[in-house]
């Protein structure tokens, strides 16, 4: 079979010559420049290949595929990161001494984050994990003299090295009882030699364990906050949203493709950890001090709700999980921005910010009530879609009406910003300045935000024409 | 284009008058936007009154079956033309009370407006629920940014509360529209859904949370006296005075002719809710101190018969709640203006710190005490009529065993009410003027005349009442005919 990749390529080769920008340009803008002009140029690439343009032809031998499904995934992933650099861009390159190299970093992301989604093959499934997971070790201790964020650094490595083991185990025992990595190979040894291998079920568990982590799914999500809350806040932005989605991308396409067939052995136990991930994420997220470790919480809790749609696996599921990727990437990259800008972390720093920016109040107001999904924004239309998947697959209606009870916990901790905001007064001066572009790139996102909220179609018909 | 037109137009102004940053010019603003919308929502009952020009609809998530369907049908009329009533009377009753970022109020004042009209008008389930959030939306806000001292808080609870009921009504309506053949949300389809028995049920349930919570019907009435003691007066009227009728549609259009035999099963559960209710918010209200406390409970007593009569299910009774919705509207927000009146002129809500105010204020004194006996349902006075068709239908409905129990003891309700009216009335009118209330000041032109068009309205809606039940008789039979079709549950 003959691969379509552009974008793969394209980002891949933009990460190398990001890496050498910092010798021939010693201006930071301009580096971040380039890295903007590198990342058009992949989106264009991805979407020209979406509308059939095909730059290079190479024989994958089966072991990617680039679907609508995966196109559309990695746009959306593309587009995500291109606004999280026009927002954060500036802040990207202050987080420590090597600029470019994060750009770099970043763009060896986006090539792991392209494999994830169009995997058929666990080796790829596997590559594109680690080519995701290694620079974000790096990210992550990027502010090198702050002890916390090498402490996050750290932590992050050694257990994302253990799941990464647990990984190859699952990989190795689903090809001791299928004898393939191919996601053709594991179907058909599925429907010819059975699905009650215990070696197959063994390797199956492992990997769901190993992909949970990645996703920080509770009872494996003990990483997040600690991570989220010690790495540079702009990285922080970055790997909540983008990477996170992308992750959950993967999950979706090895339990629905590979191990479709055994949906009755691993729907049950996706359901507890959906349920377990959605509880501890929410009543631990209104306990938060900090609203970088509340949105560390709000990233897990986002994450039972995306789980959602593994537990359902249908078309609905699919449908919903693209859309949630989009409102919930958009809004926490919106309110990421604005934090970056404050000096003071703490739910008291955005007492009386609505005084002061009144218009980054009001975009913030928007990305929260998507978060918590209010209708008229696209987090509403994401959850509701995740709720329709739920309830289409006809039995365990408790784990639709335990995730609105969820979401309504979640409302609590969301408004605790728009109420410092709006309701009380600032005691002290926290003038942020920000530069018109900046606004205006706010409003854009939150028209998008409530655009997507009335209209899916403009996400959801790509997958379909 | 009526039915759009009285969505649109609040929307529309209401967006636009966060632009205008004079405060009079904004109150203006409000204020004719308000009447324009009245003005329509009157052509709608009389010129317009055509199926063309009530039904508007457009497909828009065509993929989710879902399309932007809007009718006025006999209950939208009666709540379309409450809303549209009340704005004008509350932005004029309010004339001046002056507020801090006045551009923001009363842009949020038109957008719950917009909210509410959508409410009222939707006839698509999905859009019911996106119109039924945003309506709570521009209410918490503009609780939570002008109310009293614990207004944080206590919105917050409120906002909460409700937000929790409404997902889950999120959860049935996803549920039906599963069951629909076609996969649509649209009224139609759902009103042609024959669930079994045992689905009813839980269904019922998380749509009637949803209601009683907003309605509010004890137990899930706690948010409410704290929210309407805290809120701006203003907001408190539209709280009260129509938001609160959300509830009581919810249950006529999407609960009873939806699930008829799940209503029916469990009529008697919710009465004995509502009765409960009833009794129970009475016996405070006679303790209160507070005017907004006292009219708050009283409220809450009003919505529980309202609800018992609708769970009832007899055709007069469900007429008598038609009226009594709009009545309840007009009266309970003339109530909130003499308080308004009275707190902004001494500075005191408490019934004991208040007395005398007759003397030196006839014109409110009689204008009040009018508003006041309506509150109690007096003969000649709109409220009248509309309880007595409920206890009426009440007490010869048929569904239930307990007939005579439920009528009883919500009758206990009405002597009940006229004591704490009575008493609080005597306490702030009459008796002898304090050191507080010597240099009472007899109220403005502008709230003299607002109070009189309450007054007017409630005495034309107690004498001749028969255009009101012309309008409503189809949708009441459509909503007692739904329910007739399952014909074992009239068998007694």
């Amino acid at each position: 079979m003959i691969g379509k990749m552009n974008a793969l390529l394209l980002s891949a080769v933009w990460g190398v010559i990001m890496m050498f920008s910092s010798f021939l340009f010693k201006q930071k803008l301009v580096v971040r420049n380039l890295a903007v002009i590198g990342l058009v140029f992949v989106l264009a690439a991805n979407i020209l290949e979406m509308n059939g343009t095909v730059f290079f032809h190479i024989d994958t031998r089966e072991m990617i595929l680039f679907d609508r499904f995966s196109l559309l995934v990695n746009t959306i992933a593309l587009i995500s990161t291109l606004v999280y650099f026009l927002l954060s861009g500036k802040d990207i390159v202050k987080a420590g001494d090597n600029y470019a190299e994060y750009f770099t970093l970043i763009f060896f992301i986006l090539t792991g984050v392209i494999l994830v989604s169009s995997f058929q093959s666990l080796l790829i499934l596997f590559l594109g994990i680690e080519i995701i997971s290694i620079p974000l070790y790096i990210l992550t201790g990027a502010d090198k003299k702050n002890l916390k964020s090498n402490e996050a650094s750290l932590k992050y490595f050694l257990m994302g090295a253990f799941s990464t083991g647990l990984m190859l185990m699952g990989i190795a025992l689903v090809y001791g009882a299928t004898g393939s990595f191919l996601t053709s190979g594991i179907v058909t040894s599925i429907s010819n030699k059975g699905a009650d291998s215990p070696l197959l079920i063994t390797g199956m568990i492992l990997l769901l364990f190993s992909m949970s982590f990645k996703v920080s799914a509770a009872p494996f999500h003990f990483w997040t906050p600690d991570v989220y809350d010690g790495a540079p806040t702009v990285f922080t932005s970055f790997m909540a949203t983008i990477v996170k989605a992308a992750v959950f991308i993967g999950f979706i396409r090895l339990f629905g493709e590979s191990f479709g067939a055994l949906q009755s052995q691993w729907q049950l136990l996706i359901a507890i950890i959906t349920a377990a991930t959605l509880f501890i994420g929410n009543i631990t997220a209104v306990f938060q001090q900090s609203v970088k470790r509340m949105l560390a919480y709000s990233s897990i809790s986002q994450a039972g709700f995306m789980m959602l749609a593994l537990y359902a696996m249908n078309t609905d599921a699919k449908e919903g999980l693209i859309l949630y990727t989009a409102a919930y990437s958009l809004a926490t990259i919106g309110i990421f921005a604005v934090l970056i800008k404050l000096k003071d972390y703490s739910f008291e720093g955005f007492n009386g910010f609505s005084k002061h920016q009144p218009l980054l109040a009001a975009t913030t107001t928007i990305f929260l009530l998507s978060l918590a999904g209010i209708p008229l924004t696209a987090g509403f239309l994401a959850k509701f879609y995740m709720l329709r998947a739920t309830l289409a697959t006809n039995h365990n209606f408790w784990l639709a009406i335990f995730a609105v009870l969820m979401a309504a916990i979640s409302v609590y901790y969301y408004f605790r910003v728009i109420q410092a905001m709006y309701f009380k007064d600032g005691d002290k001066n926290n003038g942020i300045s920000v530069s018109p572009a900046f606004k205006g790139m706010m409003v854009i996102l939150a028209a998008v935000v409530i655009l997507l909220g009335i209209f899916p179609g403009l996400v959801l018909n790509w997958y379909y024409f | 284009m009526i039915a759009v037109l009285l969505i649109v137009i609040p929307l529309i102004s209401g967006l636009a008058a966060f632009f205008i940053k004079n405060e009079k010019a904004v109150r203006s603003w409000a204020l004719i936007s308000s009447l324009i919308t009245f003005v329509i929502s009157g052509l709608g009952l009389t010129i317009l009154n055509d199926t063309a020009s009530l039904q508007f609809s457009y497909p828009w998530l065509t993929n989710l079956g879902s399309s932007f369907s809007v009718k006025l049908d006999g209950l939208g009329q009666t709540l379309c033309l409450l809303t549209a009533v009340s704005f004008p009377i509350i932005f004029i009753a309010t004339w001046n009370s002056s507020y801090k970022n006045a551009s923001r109020f009363f842009a949020l004042m038109l957008l719950s407006q917009a909210g509410l009209m959508g409410v009222f008008l939707a006839m698509d389930a999905l859009l019911f629920y996106f119109f039924w959030e945003l309506a709570l939306i521009p209410v918490y806000f503009l609780c939570s940014q002008w109310g009293g001292e614990k207004r944080i808080q206590v919105t917050f609870k409120f906002f909460i509360y409700t937000f929790l009921g409404s997902l889950l009504m999120l959860i049935a309506i996803i549920y039906l529209y599963q069951q629909t053949p076609a996969h649509s949300f649209s009224i139609a389809s759902f009103y042609s859904l024959d669930l079994k028995p045992s689905a009813q049920s839980w269904v019922f349930w998380l749509f009637f949370i949803a209601f009683a919570i907003k309605m509010p019907i004890f137990p899930f009435h706690t948010w409410q006296p704290d929210t309407y003691e805290q809120s701006p007066t203003a907001v408190t009227m539209v709280l009260s005075g129509v938001m609160v009728k959300m509830g009581l549609l919810g249950v006529l259009r999407w609960l009873l002719p939806v699930l008829p035999i799940a209503s029916y099963e469990y009529g008697d559960t919710v009465s004995t809710m509502a009765v409960i209710g009833i009794l129970y918010s009475s016996l405070i209200a006679i303790q209160q101190n507070d005017l907004k406390r006292l009219i708050a409970y009283s409220s809450i007593a009003h919505m529980g018969l309202m609800c018992l009569a609708i769970f009832t299910e007899t055709r007069i009774g469900m007429q008598g709640v038609f009226i009594q919705m709009f009545n309840h509207g007009i009266n309970i927000i003339g109530l909130w203006i003499g308080v308004e009146l009275i707190e902004r002129q001494f500075g005191t809500r408490k019934i004991s710190e208040l007395g005398g105010i007759a003397q030196k204020a006839p014109a409110m004194a009689i204008l009040f005490v009018i508003i006041a006996l309506a509150n109690i349902a007096l003969p000649l006075t709109n409220a009248f009529v509309g309880e007595f068709l409920m206890f009426t239908g009440i007490f010869s409905s048929t569904i239930t065993h307990y007939n005579i129990l439920l009528t009883v003891v919500a009758g206990i309700s009405i002597i009940l009410a006229a004591v704490y009216t009575l008493n609080m009335i005597r306490k702030v009118f009459y008796g002898n003027t304090n050191s507080l209330t010597e240099n009472t000041q007899d109220i403005r032109k502008n709230e003299k005349i607002i109070l009189a068009v309450i007054v007017a309205a409630i005495f034309v809606m107690g004498i001749y009442p028969k255009p009101f039940f012309e309008m409503t008789n189809s949708i009441v039979d459509a909503i007692i005919g739904k329910s007739d079709m399952v014909p074992f549950l009239k068998r007694h």
